[in-house]
């Protein structure tokens, strides 16, 4: 069976810039597939080049095992919840829902019939008469998939849709998002730039950077094994080291954090070259306050309290590892036992090595968020 | 000094008497020309006579009423003619150049944009004279060249209404414009992602979007036309306009007459105007 | 977006209307206008002759200066009555009340300007409405002739461009934020200071694209100074009138109507010039 959508050796340039670089991926049939990366790093190009706004410089583009890169928008098996929805304020809800399959020459009673379905299945039955205006946000959200979905599309593109949601609502449109894919079975591709998102409500998710997939693979792949710095970094929160690889005593490695902790690494990191500084990361929630000193081969290191965040269930501790300038951020359980600590106060923190993930060079700069 | 700080009384007072002072100033003609259409006298004078309808009835010949006065009426009628085409001329191409604008990217489009706008900072009697020597100078040429003689040259109906088409398709341009550039480009993307061309794009999304702003346009297009002066002067041929009719005798003395047909257009054109700013101001 | 996926007739279809209209209409009959102006009217060969008579007669560029001059006036007077009532409008006058203000000045701009006219010389001439009122009450001994003298024509010119003032200020006073004023007042700044530091360059843009279509309208106003000036308030475009109309020498008309032309382009450029704006902005 073909692949809903596949993307082969995708380019897009404007002028110099190139805002697409040979970009190649496919889409299984009903699969939820998120494209995650910071704005400006070319997935909305991507994303317009497959609805067909855009005509690549490069590439091929298939729907169904049937080559589409040149057939124009309006006759591709693809349809595109817009980012600002782009629904028709100038007609109601019904009208909006009906356009597309009016513009496919169908009417009467079939083109009623399948509208007031879908408008059911999205779970706002009897909406038909209202104005746009008359919608809650997440009201808009669910027409203008329904006006997607009712013209049954071979893949469903989604840019960036919750943007423009307040967080509450948008917590429960991932959720909902999730279920009304699961239900209908359609194809998504959906694009955001935050990582939670994508994280929760797909089955594949590809990490896009400077116009390139830096990694793609399920939520938890990324989450626990990101094949870059810049996933580290991106997908999920991460405290990020700059050491020099070395040996220790044994000929294990070791890495040397700002010329006076030497950190146990994971074998993993015995490729590194030794006095080439990486990069080293570990989780917020991957170390332990005031681990056992009896524990062996494990990382410790004594840092002073500079604030306790607190924050229910994600309340963290922010720490200065004596003797530098770094933050490290660690998690800070809520079980009472850590209730007494204070800004200001001296304990230890500490992580099983094998936990922590290096990367060699990246020029030590970290990832910007901004 | 302004609604939300404390003012002094007089402050206020002294105010609302200049507005008061303005609005007199404003309506006291219109008001005059009004009520004087209905005095029962040969003259648009006091003293008041009582009350007649005869200015808009009678049939007399020392009274002839406006829907008796052939003159009158026909002028009218000559203004609808002129006032319907140049709107339907305008209110094209006006649409058409507010997409060129709005939407395309082409070279030169500065110095176009610079030349659409012309004719609302060239005065009206200079459109007038500059069109009426231009037609006359291409009849002679077509006429010396070809032997033909383009009647569609020469003063009349038709170069009436290019002549006020000229500027009135630049007000058409201006007010649509306003509105495309509201307009959001990706409603027009997402139709095509639904399966519409582009022309169905445009005719289903666009042209409906724009639809307040282009009947507001064309009613003022309309209204322009109706009582254009300045330009018209130059062109009319026999068949002369209302305003250029009135202009004639108000010129040469006055009647009652000119105050019945003051009435009703007044009338008229102020239920128009309010009528069109509720369904604009409705529809933003 | 892309040019790419758009097709070429669709730039055509709305290219070739706006370019004929700009072509046939604005820039070949201001060509032809300038190359008759320059050419003799019997022979048919260069010359300067109709520039020459413009500055050798002082009947014409007196007139011309006059014309220029009482525009200025004109454009003056009308910017200081309408920035208070603007200012009401917008900020003093409650919310609704202004809205309705708003409409009721707007009422009367619909009116042909004929009309309003007529409106104005049934009111004052020695045989109107205010003489006759005043006889009655005894606040002249005898009906003075109020019409056909600069004055009145001035007043006559004020009422018919009023609305084209107005309408440019309330939209940019509307735009200032009351707490600008509410700040200033907080900071002590009084009524003056406020008026000069805070309102009037807010209102710039208003005031000067309000003042540009006034003036224009005012120098090539044909009918106010024709019917309500006196026989000695000749305007220039009665003069450009009398020599296309009644002269039918073309040539010498259109060497006025291009020093018209060149006059208001002249203003229109220097008021544009001193407040550092440009003209596409001024117009919307």
């Amino acid at each position: 069976m073909p692949f809903a959508l596949s993307v082969h050796g995708l380019t897009k340039k404007f002028g110099n810039f190139t805002a697409v670089e040979n970009i190649s991926f496919d889409v299984e049939d009903g699969k939820f597939f998120s494209i995650l990366g910071p704005s400006g790093c070319g997935k909305t190009t991507l994303l317009r080049m497959i609805a067909g706004f855009y005509r690549q410089d490069g590439g091929t583009i298939l729907f169904n095992g049937e080559d589409m890169s040149s057939v124009p928008p309006n006759r591709r098996p693809v349809n595109l919840v817009f980012q600002n929805l782009a629904l028709f304020p100038m007609m109601n809800v019904f009208e909006n829902v009906a356009f597309g399959l009016r513009r496919r020459g169908e009417k009467g009673s079939g083109v009623a019939r399948k509208v007031n379905d879908m408008l059911e299945r999205v779970g706002l039955p009897d909406s038909g008469e209202k104005q746009i205006s008359q919608l809650s946000g997440g009201q808009k959200q669910r027409i203008a998939i329904a006006r997607c979905l009712v013209l049954d599309p071979a893949v469903l593109l989604l840019d960036e849709p919750l943007g423009a949601l307040d967080a509450k609502l948008r917590e429960h449109m991932k959720v909902e998002l999730k279920t009304l894919q699961a239900n209908v079975g359609t194809t998504f591709v959906y694009i955001t730039h935050d990582q939670s998102e994508a994280m929760v409500m797909s089955d594949t998710v590809a990490v896009m950077n400077k116009g390139t997939f830096e990694q793609t693979g399920s939520p938890q792949e990324l989450y626990h094994r990101p094949r870059s710095s810049f996933v580290a970094q991106f997908v999920g929160n991460n405290n990020r080291f700059l050491i020099v690889p070395s040996r220790d005593d044994g000929g294990a490695p070791a890495g040397l954090y700002a010329g006076r902790f030497s950190f146990i690494l994971d074998d993993a990191c015995r490729s590194l070259q030794d006095g080439i500084p990486c990069e080293m990361f570990v989780r917020p929630e991957a170390m332990v306050i005031e681990p056992g000193s009896d524990t062996p081969g494990f990382n410790r290191m004594p840092v002073q309290v500079r604030a306790v965040l607190f924050d229910g269930g994600n309340s963290r501790l922010l720490v200065i590892p004596e003797g530098t300038e770094d933050e490290i951020v660690v998690m800070l359980p809520q079980t009472g036992l850590y209730d007494h600590i204070r800004a200001g106060d001296r304990i230890m923190v500490g992580w099983d090595p094998g936990i922590s993930l290096c990367f060699a060079g990246n020029g030590g700069k970290p990832y910007d968020e901004r | 000094m302004i609604r939300s700080l404390p003012n002094q009384p007089a402050y206020i007072a002294g105010y609302r008497l200049y507005i008061g002072l303005y609005f007199a100033f404003l309506f006291a003609p219109l008001l005059v020309t009004c009520v004087l259409a209905f005095n029962d006298s040969q003259f648009p004078a006091l003293p008041w006579k009582g009350f007649t309808l005869e200015w808009f009835t009678g049939a007399l010949p020392h009274r002839m009423g406006i829907f008796h006065d052939r003159v009158n009426l026909d002028s009218i009628w000559a203004s609808v003619q002129v006032a319907f085409w140049v709107t339907l001329l305008s209110t094209a191409v006006g649409v058409c150049a507010a997409f060129l604008f709005e939407q395309e990217h082409f070279p030169l489009k500065g110095l176009l944009y610079f030349l659409m706008l012309a004719p609302l900072v060239i005065p009206g009697v200079i459109l007038g004279i500059s069109i009426l020597l231009f037609a006359n100078s291409l009849g002679l040429f077509v006429e010396n060249r070809w032997g033909i003689d383009v009647g569609l040259l020469r003063p009349g109906f038709w170069l009436v209404v290019l002549g006020q088409f000229s500027f009135i398709a630049t007000l058409v341009t201006l007010i649509v414009s306003a509105r495309l550039r509201k307009f959001d480009r990706t409603l027009e993307e997402a139709a095509m992602n639904l399966g519409a061309g582009r022309l169905a794009a445009i005719w289903f999304i666009t042209l409906r979007f724009l639809r307040p702003a282009i009947v507001g346009a064309a009613a003022v297009a309309f209204l322009m036309s109706f009582e254009n002066f300045n330009t018209t002067l130059f062109l009319v041929g026999s068949e002369t306009t209302l305003p250029i009719n009135l202009y004639l005798q108000v010129r040469d003395g006055s009647t009652p007459v000119i105050n019945a047909i003051s009435f009703l257009l007044i009338v008229g054109t102020s239920t128009a105007a309010v009528a069109n700013l509720y369904f604009s101001r409705r529809q933003v | 977006m892309n040019g790419r996926i758009r097709l070429n007739w669709g730039f055509l279809f709305f290219f070739l209307p706006v370019a004929l209209w700009l072509l046939l209409l604005i820039v070949l009959p201001h060509a032809e206008l300038l190359r008759l102006s320059f050419t003799s009217s019997r022979p048919g060969g260069f010359t300067l002759q109709n520039y020459m008579a413009f500055f050798s007669e002082p009947i014409y560029w007196l007139t011309f200066v006059r014309t220029a001059f009482y525009s200025v006036i004109v454009t003056f007077l009308v910017m200081v009555i309408a920035l208070p009532v603007a200012f009401y409008i917008t900020k003093v006058a409650r919310v609704r009340a202004g809205g309705f203000l708003m409409v009721l000045i707007l009422v009367p701009f619909w009116v042909s300007e004929l009309i309003r006219v007529y409106g104005w010389i049934i009111l004052l001439r020695e045989s109107g409405v205010i003489n006759r009122l005043f006889t009655s009450i005894g606040l002249f001994s005898r009906p003075i002739e109020m019409l056909y003298n600069d004055v009145t024509m001035i007043m006559g010119l004020v009422y018919t461009s009023m609305l084209f003032m107005v309408v440019p200020i309330v939209g940019v006073m509307d735009a200032l934020d009351d707490s600008l004023i509410e700040a200033a007042y907080d900071l002590g700044a009084s009524k003056t200071a406020i008026w000069r530091t805070i309102i009037i360059p807010h209102c710039m843009p208003g005031m000067v694209s309000g003042g540009i279509i006034v003036f224009m309208l005012v120098l090539g106003s044909y009918l106010t100074p024709n019917l309500m000036g006196g026989k000695n308030s000749l305007w220039f475009t009665e003069q450009i009138y009398n020599q296309i109309i009644l002269y039918f020498n073309w040539n010498q008309g259109a060497a006025f109507g291009f020093l018209l032309l060149i006059l208001s382009s002249l203003v229109i450029w220097a008021g544009l010039r001193v407040t550092g704006q440009k003209l596409s902005r001024v117009v919307q």
